[in-house]
């Protein structure tokens, strides 16, 4: 059965192992989450279950939002996250889920936004390489020829400076190298995507068994 | 950040002595060989602290027949046994690199009262 979390990346550190080696770690208040809403087959057509996270105030809240909230019974919450699942009946509406579904040692897939780098030119974007930057060249970090003369024409897909970041990316197989469900912690091993305090969400590795 | 902070300190090091740049010290250090483990000394002048929280290290200069060795240990690591502070240096500077260029009779430094 998958089974995922909704958190608020804390920021990163390093931690000693009991063999004494240091490991850099990423540390994620993660739950508590409360399932607001079940997707059904008969009813959406797909199984997944709707998690809220994190606090909001009730006056930032609109109408039809605290309308769905209330549906559910719940307080209403800042992110609404929708969890694919198969045993729909695992789950009642109203339920909470915290850390403690994960357990040291187990492997996870981290989902968040990437930081936004802005318009960027291809060395960055793309892995260019760039020109000389002495011996009188004054050709150095521009993107270089588009292709043939033959077309005539930029062929689709062709690498371009542009906007590079903010996009969701999914970091597989991290390690969970400490779970503390008094402080709705998970600490995980090495980086995941996005800035301090933005949303991840965090499922039963994919991969790698 | 304090989340952080708070979560690091339940593995700092607070048993180990104070100690300064220019100061010479002999750190007690774990090293596994196999399955064996046993407990290396290593004297020398500290040249280097840097780094705060769990993330803090020292580097430790010593000249081993006739050849400089630098090595840099994580301050907060377990695998450090102890430490003790055998002399305490009066510098000027908080990186002693300069010391890397001098040898013998320009290489000592004063003691601090």
């Amino acid at each position: 059965m998958p089974k995922g979390i909704l958190g608020r990346k804390v920021g990163m550190t390093q931690i000693f192992t009991e063999d004494g080696r240091a490991i850099p770690v990423t540390v994620i208040e993660a739950g508590p989450c409360v399932v607001v809403q079940k997707k059904t087959i008969a009813n959406d057509g797909y199984n997944a279950i709707q998690l809220g996270f994190g606090e909001i105030k009730e006056s930032k809240v609109n109408k039809p939002l605290k309308g769905h909230f209330n549906r559910a019974n719940v307080k209403p919450r800042r992110y609404l996250r929708e969890l694919r699942v198969e045993n729909i009946d695992a789950y009642e509406v109203g339920q909470e889920i915290k850390v403690d579904i994960f357990t040291v040692g187990e492997k996870v897939d981290v989902t968040g936004l990437t930081k936004g780098k802005g318009f960027a030119g291809g060395i960055k974007r793309h892995g260019f390489h760039r020109g000389p930057m002495a011996h009188g060249s004054k050709y150095h970090r521009r993107p270089g020829s588009l292709g043939a003369k033959g077309p005539a024409r930029v062929f689709l897909g062709r690498k371009l400076p542009g906007r590079l970041g903010m996009e969701r990316v999914t970091i597989q197989n991290l390690e969970v190298v400490k779970v503390d469900p008094e402080r709705n912690l998970l600490v995980i091993k090495g980086s995941v995507p996005g800035i301090r305090g933005s949303l991840l969400i965090i499922k039963e590795a994919v991969k790698g068994k | 950040m304090d989340l952080l902070k708070s979560l690091e300190e339940e593995q700092l090091r607070k048993d180990l002595p104070e100690f300064r740049p220019g100061d010479t010290v002999k750190v007690y250090f774990k090293v596994i060989e196999g399955n064996r483990e046993r407990i290396q000394p290593y004297e020398g002048v500290v040249i280097r602290k840097r780094g705060s929280g769990l993330s803090a290290t020292f580097t430790v200069r010593r000249v081993s027949y006739g050849i400089g060795v630098e090595r840099t240990f994580p301050l907060h690591s377990p695998r450090i046994e102890k430490i003790e502070v055998i002399r305490r240096g009066k510098v000027r500077r908080a990186r002693l690199y300069y010391l890397r260029k001098l040898t013998g009779k320009a290489a000592r430094i004063a003691e601090r009262r």
